[in-house]
């Protein structure tokens, strides 16, 4: 076994072994800051597959996410307020939201990454980071769901055998999301359709001449990272109730970002170190002074320059 | 039977005529090389055979059908693969991945999202097999980036030969290679010839003669002789443009 799956391994081991003890001892707030974690990492996993794996630095996650929340904020509202009962869509059942959160977001990357998939460089970074911002202020504009106030989710999704309402019950919900996610993405990317990916990352002409397109593969990793982080996004809009359209912004998109670089592009445990990492040092950092941005900012920077391949840069180690 | 015909090729770079009324037949299973001074339009015309470039006049057609339109994965199905002047792989990933990724493009789809990749037997072997013909077996583990320039020229063929292509279009194969390692290219070379039909663009004019059935001298973008090597020995226009330089 590798350090660095031994390192994955032993986050994940913590990660599931802490929350129960800070909810048995009434620590609520770290559960708080677990969970949020957890999702995040989850969003931060979906990114890498297209971020790490295939080499295509989108600048405009958050989108999905902040979609997968209003998927599951809008039937809501609907359901308690009237509208939309025609389309089946005024709900609370989770087994509507998350699938509709999935959907949305989906098509949003099957279109959107049509056109962004034909630019390259900076320009795909700019371009994902526009359609992202065309979300953004969409959101902001619609004043029915609560424009850039935000719009409360007064009821949680209603799963089979889980109430959401318990702390505890949603951190598990999220934990084994994540699990899954991280498998997932390991399958995906060792498969033939990760060797093309990953090879087109490396090289894309010379993917081509051995006859992948690799567009075509390209834009259904895309698809299924958008499908991925539009679930984070429904478990999120579960966890803080609330949803609004700066969980979409273009920064919000750029701590994504951060978190996968931080923890370790192209790795199966990168994303939630650098998830983990970045959660914890932003609370840590914030309760020691007002001003925790700068010292929070030159650790970042710190990180990124002295250790390559980010914090999983630690555990290089023989296969 | 010929394989590959080009008509009437025109390819310009704001003034420049890079491909200039180029005209080119390639017979079935032979070695055609394409020899021709510095800056004579060789790379200009193996990209447009692949598709990476799109001529601005002309047709290629390959087996009877018109590619001139296809895009390069398109035309790497129909069975035309080639290797590139400068070195072009895969550097992040592993010499024996290289060549998987070649072999599983050629057997089936690559549509696959579960089973591991490397797991595959099938593709695995056959990957090893090619690395053991260009020598390079005991690299497979090794990161390609690692590798000589000499061996990535041999990977280079290996990739053209997981193509299983009819066409292989070698860029100057054996640019940059020491004499030991030129040998060996040639070597190989000449136990590819008879098995595939290739199209050879080289500088090292012994390697030429020896291996090539027919040659074409290219000439400010236009072919000025096609024939076997000793008419092109022989040829005073040739001569005059390209041997004279170097005699």
């Amino acid at each position: 076994m590798s350090t660095r799956t031994i390192a994955t391994l032993v986050a994940m081991a913590l990660l599931a072994v802490l929350p129960p003890i800070f909810f048995y001892t009434g620590n609520a707030f770290w559960l708080d800051l677990a969970t949020r974690l957890t999702i995040l990492a989850i969003a931060a996993v979906s990114l890498n597959l297209i971020l790490g794996y295939g080499g295509l630095v989108s600048f405009g996650h958050a989108a999905y996410v902040g979609l997968g929340a209003y998927a599951v904020g809008i039937p809501a509202y609907h359901w308690l307020y009237g509208g939309l009962e025609s389309l089946g869509l005024a709900t609370t059942s989770g087994l509507v939201q998350i699938p509709l959160a999935m959907v949305v977001c989906a098509l949003f990357a099957l279109v959107t990454g049509a056109i962004c998939l034909r630019t390259k460089g900076v320009y795909f970074i700019m371009i994902t980071m526009a359609f992202a911002q065309m979300v953004y202020y969409a959101s902001v504009s619609i004043e029915e769901y609560g424009g850039d106030d935000g719009l409360v989710i007064d009821t949680r999704s209603e799963l089979p055998g889980l109430n959401l309402d318990n702390p505890i019950q949603l951190f598990g919900l999220a934990y084994l999301s994540l699990v899954v996610a991280m498998l997932i993405v390991r399958m995906i990317t060792r498969s033939r359709f990760g060797m093309v990916l990953r090879g087109a990352k490396g090289n894309a002409e010379r993917v081509q001449m051995m006859g992948l397109n690799p567009y075509a593969y390209r834009l259904t990793a895309y698809v299924i990272s958008g499908a991925m982080a539009g679930y984070a996004g429904a478990l999120l809009g579960n966890f803080t109730t609330f949803i609004s359209p700066e969980m979409m912004d273009w920064t919000r998109s750029g701590e994504l970002m951060f978190m996968v670089i931080l923890g370790g592009a192209s790795t199966t445990g990168g994303p939630v170190l650098g998830a983990a990492a970045f959660i914890i040092l932003e609370e840590v950092l914030s309760h020691f002074t007002i001003y925790w941005h700068l010292p929070f900012g030159l650790l970042l920077i710190a990180v990124v320059l002295f250790t390559r391949g980010g914090l999983m840069g630690f555990f290089r180690g023989r296969k | 039977m010929s394989i590959l015909e080009t008509k009437g090729l025109m390819k310009s770079f704001g003034g420049i005529r890079a491909t200039d009324d180029l005209t080119l037949s390639v017979e079935q299973g032979e070695l055609h090389a394409i020899i021709g001074p510095n800056g004579a339009g060789k790379t200009t015309l193996i990209t447009q055979l692949c598709g990476t470039q799109m001529p601005d006049a002309g047709t290629i057609h390959f087996k009877g059908r018109d590619i001139t339109a296809l895009a390069p994965d398109k035309r790497a199905r129909l069975g035309i693969t080639r290797s590139f002047q400068i070195t072009s792989l895969i550097p992040d990933m592993t010499v024996l991945e290289n060549i998987a990724l070649a072999v599983q493009a050629r057997e089936g789809s690559s549509y696959r999202f579960i089973r591991a990749a490397a797991g595959i037997p099938a593709i695995r072997d056959r990957a090893m097999a090619l690395l053991e013909r260009v020598g390079l077996a005991e690299k497979a583990e090794i990161e390609t980036r690692a590798l000589s320039h000499g061996e990535h020229r041999h990977m280079e063929i290996a990739i053209a030969l997981a193509s299983r292509a009819e066409l292989m279009l070698l860029d100057e194969p054996m640019a940059g290679l020491g004499p030991e390692e030129s040998a060996r290219m040639v070597d190989l070379l000449t136990e590819l010839k008879g098995q595939h039909t290739i199209v050879l663009i080289e500088h090292d004019m012994d390697a030429v003669f020896a291996l090539a059935d027919r040659i074409s001298v290219l000439v400010y973008g236009h072919i000025i002789a096609t024939g076997d090597p000793a008419s092109i020995r022989a040829n005073k226009e040739v001569e005059a443009a390209y041997l004279g330089e170097e005699a």
